[in-house]
């Protein structure tokens, strides 16, 4: 166990640095402690992107592992709670209403949105907070964010709106500062703690809702830590670099076969393997030919569902 | 500690399940909670067990509301095995044991000792040790059930309530959960089971509580309240009670009443 959770932190680390080292100019570590012009890359632009890249891999795994436990089902991530749609339904219509030119208030709209959404999920849910409740309210809210991203997109006033959505949306680490850093790790910081705090409940809902409950849970108590931690985590990350999937339901499945399937086991792990996975994608998007970048969250996906295809075809999956 | 049951209403979705249910279980004994389906017993067990909330009424642990009760303390108290024996994620029978102690560590510590050593004599007790590492998944019927059962006994609770705990199980096996059910009772605690079987009831209650319709129909000593008299008027049916050499109840259907 320890030894596996070493190998998953020193994966991490040769991804942070692979991640700061690579890309259309190769900056070697040798540059780094001497007067190279180079060394404005790693700061200015490589360490913001790298260290985005480390906590957004790592709250989107981490999401995706207390999300699977909580909904006891293995096909669960942040997308099936309606966040991610939400927050960046909530950015889209600050990029629509041309008051995204300051990053912050684009930040502020899609966290708005996420808590929105949020809110709106325990209020349907608080009555009988009950995964089944949870699951259905917040496909609900998923779908009726993406129906209001499109009908802006639709009306949005010129095509460069338009355009600058859809690059948004796709999901990227591009060009983000130090200052998107400072605006978004509180959040996740928060978020990130009350998700590693489910853990115990979380083992006790293997048994089931009542079993669960006799055993001294608090299902109200733990839904609003899924709530609020999937919100701050998902909504920060989703407000700084848009939408980013597949890392949240890939991640704790690929662990599961290593880590066990308790699922207080797979958190911190989740998180650590999210991390590795989202910094080398973001390398591999960097080094990809062409003028251009890939953007992550296509290479996600791209990457990813044929991947995860082939675990299915071998039968090596763990569904139960 | 009694587990008492006084005046409890309890309504499901505008649909009154139980109407003023009131009984007395002892500890140190097992009471089968019995009845045709649809009579209440799930819906009593679970509100002994503090999940459903009575409408009206109260059940009270000691002189305790069961719902009053933290719910740690309640789940350190009284033990609850559910009919739904689902286990969700493909762990390790040792896991699911360890789950009992949930209620009694703090949530981000180890294992005590005391939580190690309640763990592997409720594997010893269900004969489960042998499958400490054996993943849910692999496990027959039987054995799971003997491990789900063996996680109810690891949190040492007062009250052992367990809904149905024979279903889906060879006549073996069912055997082998009713003894260790006795034994549980023997060593000072106190057993409610809900059961289908009046051959399982005869032979290990000491109390019955029969339900019908959600109304107690009768409920006291075991040779008192199965009656042919009482099971006709809670099931429709003939039966033959006799007993066996062992001075335990034999009762057995023969056939619908006239």
């Amino acid at each position: 166990m320890t030894r596996k959770l070493a190998f998953l932190i020193g994966l991490v680390a040769i991804a942070f640095g692979l991640s700061l080292i690579a890309g259309k100019a190769w900056v070697p570590p040798s540059a780094w402690f001497s007067p190279d012009p180079r060394f404005a890359i790693i700061v200015e632009l490589r360490l913001p992107r790298a260290i985005l890249g480390l906590a957004i891999g790592a709250v989107l795994g981490l999401a995706g592992a207390v999300l699977q436990g909580y909904l006891r089902n293995p096909l669960a991530d942040p997308a099936v709670v309606g966040v991610s749609s939400s927050a960046a339904l909530g950015a889209v219509a600050a990029i629509v209403l041309g008051i995204a030119a300051n990053p912050l208030v684009l930040f502020a709209c899609a966290m708005a949105a996420a808590a929105g959404s949020m809110a709106l999920l325990a209020g349907l849910t608080w009555r009988s907070p009950s995964p089944v409740q949870f699951i259905l309210a917040g496909t609900v809210l998923a779908s009726l964010a993406g129906a209001l991203t499109a009908f802006l997109i639709s009306v949005a006033p010129n095509p460069y709106a338009v355009a600058e959505v859809i690059d948004w949306l796709m999901g990227a680490l591009t060009d983000r500062s130090l200052d998107d850093v400072r605006t978004a790790l509180p959040f996740m910081g928060l978020g990130a703690i009350l998700l590693f705090l489910t853990g115990p409940s979380l083992n006790a809902l293997t048994l089931g809702e009542e079993a669960a409950r006799s055993l001294g849970v608090r299902l109200g108590l733990l839904q609003a830590l899924v709530v609020l931690g999937t919100g701050l985590t998902i909504g920060a990350s989703v407000a700084v670099t848009g939408v980013v999937g597949f890392v949240g339901l890939v991640v704790p499945h690929l662990l599961r076969p290593f880590f066990g399937h308790r699922p207080s086991a797979l958190l911190l792990p989740s998180a650590l393997g999210g991390a590795a996975l989202v910094l080398t994608a973001d390398s591999l998007c960097r080094l990809a030919p062409g003028a251009g970048e890939v953007r992550l969250g296509v290479a996600m996906a791209l990457i990813g569902a044929p991947f995860f295809l082939t675990l299915l075809l071998k039968g090596r999956t763990a569904w139960s | 500690m009694e587990l008492t049951v006084q005046g409890v209403d309890i309504t499901l979705s505008g649909r009154r399940v139980l109407h003023d249910v009131s009984a007395v279980l002892r500890p140190g004994r097992i009471t089968a909670i019995l009845g045709p389906n649809g009579a209440g017993k799930s819906t009593l067990i679970k509100a002994a067990a503090a999940l459903i909330v009575p409408t009206q009424g109260v059940i009270r642990l000691g002189d305790r509301s069961v719902t009053a009760l933290e719910p740690r303390e309640r789940a350190r108290t009284i033990g609850y095995l559910p009919q739904d024996a689902s286990v969700h994620w493909n762990v390790v029978a040792s896991v699911i044991v360890a789950l009992g102690r949930v209620p009694h560590r703090s949530p981000f510590a180890g294992p005590s000792g005391h939580d190690r050593d309640a763990v592997a004599q409720a594997m010893v007790a269900t004969e489960t040790t042998h499958l400490t590492d054996r993943p849910v998944n692999e496990l027959s019927g039987g054995e799971r059930a003997r491990v789900l059962l063996a996680r109810v006994l690891a949190g040492e609770p007062d009250w052992l309530l367990a809904d149905e705990p024979l279903a889906s199980l060879d006549p073996a096996h069912q055997l082998d959960i009713l003894d260790r059910l006795q034994q549980v009772a023997r060593g000072g605690a106190g057993v409610a089971i809900v059961l289908h079987d009046l051959l399982h009831a005869g032979r290990v209650a000491d109390d019955v509580l029969l339900l019908k319709a959600g109304r107690v129909l009768a409920s006291g000593d075991a040779a008192t309240v199965l009656t042919q008299e009482n099971l006709r008027a809670a099931f429709e049916i003939e039966v033959s009670i006799e007993r066996d050499a062992r001075g335990r109840l034999v009762c057995v259907p023969i056939g619908r009443a006239a």
